[in-house]
């Protein structure tokens, strides 16, 4: 019988990839100077889990590697040896390479070893360092064994004796004589021989009185007439031999004509005869050791150690390519599912309940019928909720990355650091986490390589020598808040400015609130870096963080201040399906716009116009000008052509600046369910999706930002059309 | 002797069974008698209005809700180049579906009426003849004749592939007729 | 037919354990790591226990030493699932009590011989 283990690979894979996390987490918040015994355990017993589970499912090379590692943390954990920086600095390394190991096996790829066997052999290294230290724990059979390998002598009879004296408490590990003896007659039908003889010894048996039942005080001498090999028999015994006194002898240099034989027996021993045997010469003990091993070392490994704990070679992050391979599972506590199936419970009783009542309805069950709806719209609502939070995981695992990364830019950039995490366990929506990861990791890194100063720097302005970054996470109204703060030298108002100037993003005498400026660095191609450093300052990184998160439905501001640092606040919807809108009637279509984009809706007063071009209007909206759009023209929408003035205007902010667009009218305002319009058709501008209103219909959902793009786009043609 | 009769001559004079037999549903538009494969019929629905998908090209009417997913409806007249005509009560949707590089798409055909169900052999199908270079062409697989009727066999795949560049271009002719609009105002 | 506890922090380790055992006819229950196995234990007697030795909360030698304590599990086989290297598990297994071992990595049919043998 064979089993397929690949159907476990996938469980093992995710179990590995989270061993590897706290092993990372735990090997960054160990105290090297005062060493947490049980985080020592913690990583051991990650890596230990990983090299077994390797093993099984026959992934021989990470084992192999992961082998070595474990190796020097049982060393270390058994106080054998003390763990210093370059140790864990190692260990980290090899969490890297593992994870690299794995994403490559997940994927069905060939391991790329050649970080491993590097690793492997610093590992070795150490572990040889200085003492001579076996590889593996001297297995010392302590018990009394002959290997009778000397004598081959072919011309007596084949077969063994055994001396098998059990220790009294035998019985209490659960061991049973009788299970080894029915291994022993197996072994010898197998090796054809005829069969086993057992002898039972009772000497010591004591008085019935005082004995002891679940002690054994019978030994034996058991015959085995067969061709078989020593090591099979002492395998069968393997798991009593420290325990019991065993001896074996060949027949043919045993004497057995003092021995009075008796047939094999199927059970313990009977108490027949009680025999007094001699004991036969033993053959001289010997203790098998294992050699042990005494690798050289030499100065270019230690040499090599030194250079590579400094360098880290940057690693291009491997990402799964095949479908399959893809982490597509998430663990939700019992306490989520079992409170969705009481919701479902209930959902069927209002349902039930609605079903009775719409069997024999008539007019006078109006109330009841209400009622029922009402609860419908109930249940429908927390089941809704219900489902919504399975997805949703707590943001810490989004965060956890953060520790080592700041430790690591730190060090390179030659500055100290402190990260401080809030709200870790605010939960959002899975995939909307997973897409966060990397516009947070740009923030971060700006902040550590921009927004904080070097250590002189901070000292000479008598701020702290370590600045902090603080990644704070909190719901506020129907979103989460994540914040990136930093306590460095902020953002400078009058360098953003310049630079602007310079590529062109703004005019020269153009007025700008601090707000603004600070937008700034929101807009495609700015950089204010001098130097474009390996880090951060390709000038791609915040327009693309910013377009990423308006790709969540989300947005992102920056403020700052002279010389105490900046925070950047990331808004994001709890969930990536539904979308708190608002309806509006433009002719005879309903459209929606997302609540979030929503500033405000007024209705047009003539003195709030102001004609710029043909027909390009803007309006004053407080000591801002807002340019105006027609969602009519925009989408060609068929119906007469509507004036200005007293028209509803809804004013939405999109990524960068704000617009006017004006409908026909505001309908009400609810969640809707995001459905996806390029599944069946194609991307269309300015829309992000569709929904499905109460009534059945299909309506369509404005993509702000496209609209903005889009009416700009517009604005530029018939300006260059007009000249 | 029809082409049924004679597939079935052909049949038990060969002794192979009818493998290369396909099921086609046949609907009639502007008088012609079309067949689409049967295995991309997903249903039959009457029609309902639908939602209006700016700047889309003429031939998409719109979107409607399938039970819940989102299928975008297409006038075949319109694709076809065919005058267009009022639709009324006996105006039915065939709703099909077809494996693109994408995934699976849905998407539901406007036609006159459905007409029938018939099996036809591709052995019994002709290509049709290179007469006109037509984007209309591009759709047709292949005619067959059963009945003495011919039937133009269509390409599901093609048919619900809209052309991204027509949609481009029908955004730039709305464009344009606005700005000519303005043009004139002024 | 003949229960068995199988114990392992490893849930992959785990499935591999119980879906072997159980395609064998075995009746088999998990736990993740010591302590729960132990309250298993408790209230049921199982026919043999198969655990793990590295294993949070409670390893695998505390497990057979607290299990030995309990009258019904006196005599009872109890496995440890160790690797090769680790001799000083191993003594620490047999003196707390533990029956035998079994050396990972290794695959089913181990697995099931060995078993097969203990219950006979």
């Amino acid at each position: 019988m064979s089993i397929d283990l690949s159907q476990f690979h996938q469980v093992f894979f995710e179990e590995s990839f989270e061993g590897l996390d706290i092993m990372e987490s735990s090997l960054l918040a160990l105290d090297l100077t005062e060493v947490d015994a049980e985080t020592i355990n913690t990583i051991f017993r990650a890596a230990h889990s990983i090299k077994g589970g390797a093993g099984t499912f026959g992934f021989m090379q990470v084992s192999g590697f992961t082998h070595v590692v474990e190796t020097l943390l049982d060393e270390i954990r058994a106080g054998d040896r003390g763990i210093e920086q370059d140790h864990v600095d190692l260990f980290l390394q090899c969490v890297d390479c593992l994870r690299g190991l794995m994403s490559d096996l997940q994927a069905g790829s060939e391991p790329d070893m050649t970080q491993a066997d590097d690793l492997k052999s610093k590992f070795e290294a150490i572990l040889a360092g200085g003492e001579v230290v076996a590889e593996s724990a001297i297995d010392t059979q302590t018990g009394n064994q002959d290997i009778s390998d000397g004598s081959t002598d072919d011309s007596g009879e084949k077969g063994w004796k055994i001396e098998f004296i059990p220790c009294e408490d035998v019985l209490c590990t659960g061991n049973e004589p009788y299970r080894m003896f029915r291994e022993l007659q197996e072994l010898a039908e197998e090796g054809e021989g005829n069969g086993l003889e057992v002898i039972p010894h009772l000497e010591r048996l004591p008085e019935l009185s005082s004995m002891h039942p679940e002690m054994c005080y019978i030994s034996w001498t058991i015959i085995v007439r067969a061709d078989i090999e020593l090591s099979e028999i002492e395998e069968i015994f393997e798991w009593v031999v420290d325990d019991c006194d065993i001896r074996y002898q060949r027949l043919s240099e045993c004497d057995l004509s003092t021995l009075e034989t008796h047939q094999a027996v199927e059970s313990s021993a009977e108490v027949t005869d009680i025999v007094v045997i001699d004991n036969a010469d033993t053959e001289q003990e010997e203790i098998n050791t294992v050699p042990l091993k005494t690798p050289v070392i030499s100065e270019k490994i230690e040499k090599a150690l030194e250079e590579s704990a400094v360098k880290i070679a940057p690693k291009v992050e491997k990402k799964a390519v095949t479908k399959a391979a893809e982490n597509t599972s998430i663990r939700v506590s019992i306490d989520k599912i079992d409170g969705l199936i009481n919701m479902v419970g209930e959902l069927v009783i209002t349902q039930s309940m609605l079903g009775q009542l719409g069997q024999e309805f008539d007019v006078s069950r109006l109330q009841s019928l209400q009622e029922g709806l009402s609860q419908l719209e109930q249940n429908t609502r927390e089941l809704q909720e219900s489902v919504m939070k399975i997805r949703m995981l707590p943001i810490s695992f989004a965060f956890s990355r953060f520790p080592r990364l700041v430790r690591d830019l730190s060090k390179q950039l030659d500055k100290e650091v402190e990260l401080v995490m809030l709200g870790e366990n605010t939960e959002l929506d899975k995939t909307v986490m997973e897409k966060i990861g990397d516009p947070l990791v740009h923030l971060v890194r700006n902040s550590l390589d921009h927004g904080l100063e070097s250590v002189q720097e901070r000292t000479d302005n008598g701020k702290s020598r370590a600045g902090t970054i603080t990644l704070n996470a909190y719901h506020h109204g129907g979103n989460i808040v994540i914040e990136v703060k930093d306590d460095g030298a902020g953002l400078n108002k009058e360098r953003i400015r310049k630079k602007a100037i310079e590529k062109g993003i703004i005019a020269e005498d153009e007025h700008l609130t601090d707000s603004q400026v600070y937008d700034l660095i929101f807009q495609a191609g700015f950089s204010t870096a001098d130097v474009v450093s390996d880090v951060s300052g390709r000038g791609v990184g915040m327009d693309v963080v910013r377009r990423n998160i308006a790709e969540l439905n989300g947005s992102i501001d920056v403020s700052s201040k002279d010389g105490e640092g900046s925070t950047f606040s990331i808004r994001l919807p709890l969930t990536l399906a539904i979308l708190d809108g608002q309806l509006v009637r433009v002719g005879e279509e309903v459209y929606i716009f997302p609540l979030v984009s929503i500033v405000e809706s007024i209705q047009l007063e003539k003195s709030m116009l102001n004609n710029i071009t043909g027909n390009q209007f803007v309006m004053q909206l407080r000591n801002e000008y807002v340019p105006i759009v027609s969602l009519q023209d925009i989408f060609n929408i068929d119906g007469e052509k509507k004036d200005l003035e007293g028209a509803m205007l809804v004013v939405v902010e999109g990524d960068t600046e704000k617009v006017g667009i004006v409908v026909d009218e505001l309908l009400g305002q609810q969640q809707v369910v995001i459905k996806s319009l390029e599944q069946n058709y194609e991307k269309v501008d300015s829309i992000s999706g569709a929904t499905i209103l109460g009534d059945g219909t299909v309506a369509l959902i404005v993509d702000i930002s496209g609209l903005n793009n889009k009416s700009s786009e517009n604005k530029s043609e018939d300006q260059t059309q007009a000249a | 002797m029809t082409n049924a009769a004679r597939q079935k001559n052909n049949d038990a004079v060969s002794g192979t069974g009818s493998d290369d037999e396909q099921q086609y549903l046949t609907f009639i538009m502007a008088g012609e008698e079309y067949g689409v494969d049967i295995l991309a019929v997903q249903e039959i629905r009457g029609w309902e209005a639908t939602t209006v998908i700016p700047n889309a090209p003429e031939y998409i009417k719109g979107v409607i809700n399938l039970r819940g997913t989102i299928v975008p409806i297409m006038d075949l007249r319109s694709r076809f180049s065919l005058e267009r005509v009022e639709y009324s009560p006996v105006t039915v949707v065939i709703i099909l579906k077809v494996e693109t590089e994408r995934g699976e798409r849905v998407m539901g055909i406007v036609v006159d009426a459905v007409s029938d169900v018939h099996s036809i052999s591709d052995s019994d199908t002709r290509n049709s003849p290179e007469l006109i270079e037509d984007l209309n062409t591009e759709f047709i697989r292949s005619l067959v004749s059963v009945d003495d009727n011919m039937i133009i066999l269509l390409d599901v795949q093609r048919l619900l592939t809209i052309d991204r560049q027509v949609i481009d271009q029908a955004v730039d002719v709305v464009a344009d007729t606005d700005n000519d609009k303005e043009k004139d105002k002024e | 037919m003949a229960t068995i506890l199988a114990v392992d922090d490893s849930a992959s380790m785990r499935q591999m354990v119980t879906f072997t055992l159980k395609g064998a006819g075995y009746d088999v229950q998990e736990a993740s790591d010591g302590s729960e196995a132990l309250s298993i234990a408790k209230t049921r007697k199982f026919d043999l226990v198969l655990t793990d030795v590295n294993m949070p909360v409670m390893d695998g030698i505390e497990l057979v030493t607290e299990l030995r304590k309990l009258g019904d599990y006196k005599f009872v086989p109890v496995l440890m699932l160790t690797t090769e290297s680790a001799g000083d598990k191993k003594m620490a297994g047999k003196q707390a009590g533990a029956t035998g071992w079994i050396v990972k990595p290794f695959n089913p049919e181990q697995l099931l011989n060995t078993i097969k043998k203990v219950l006979g």
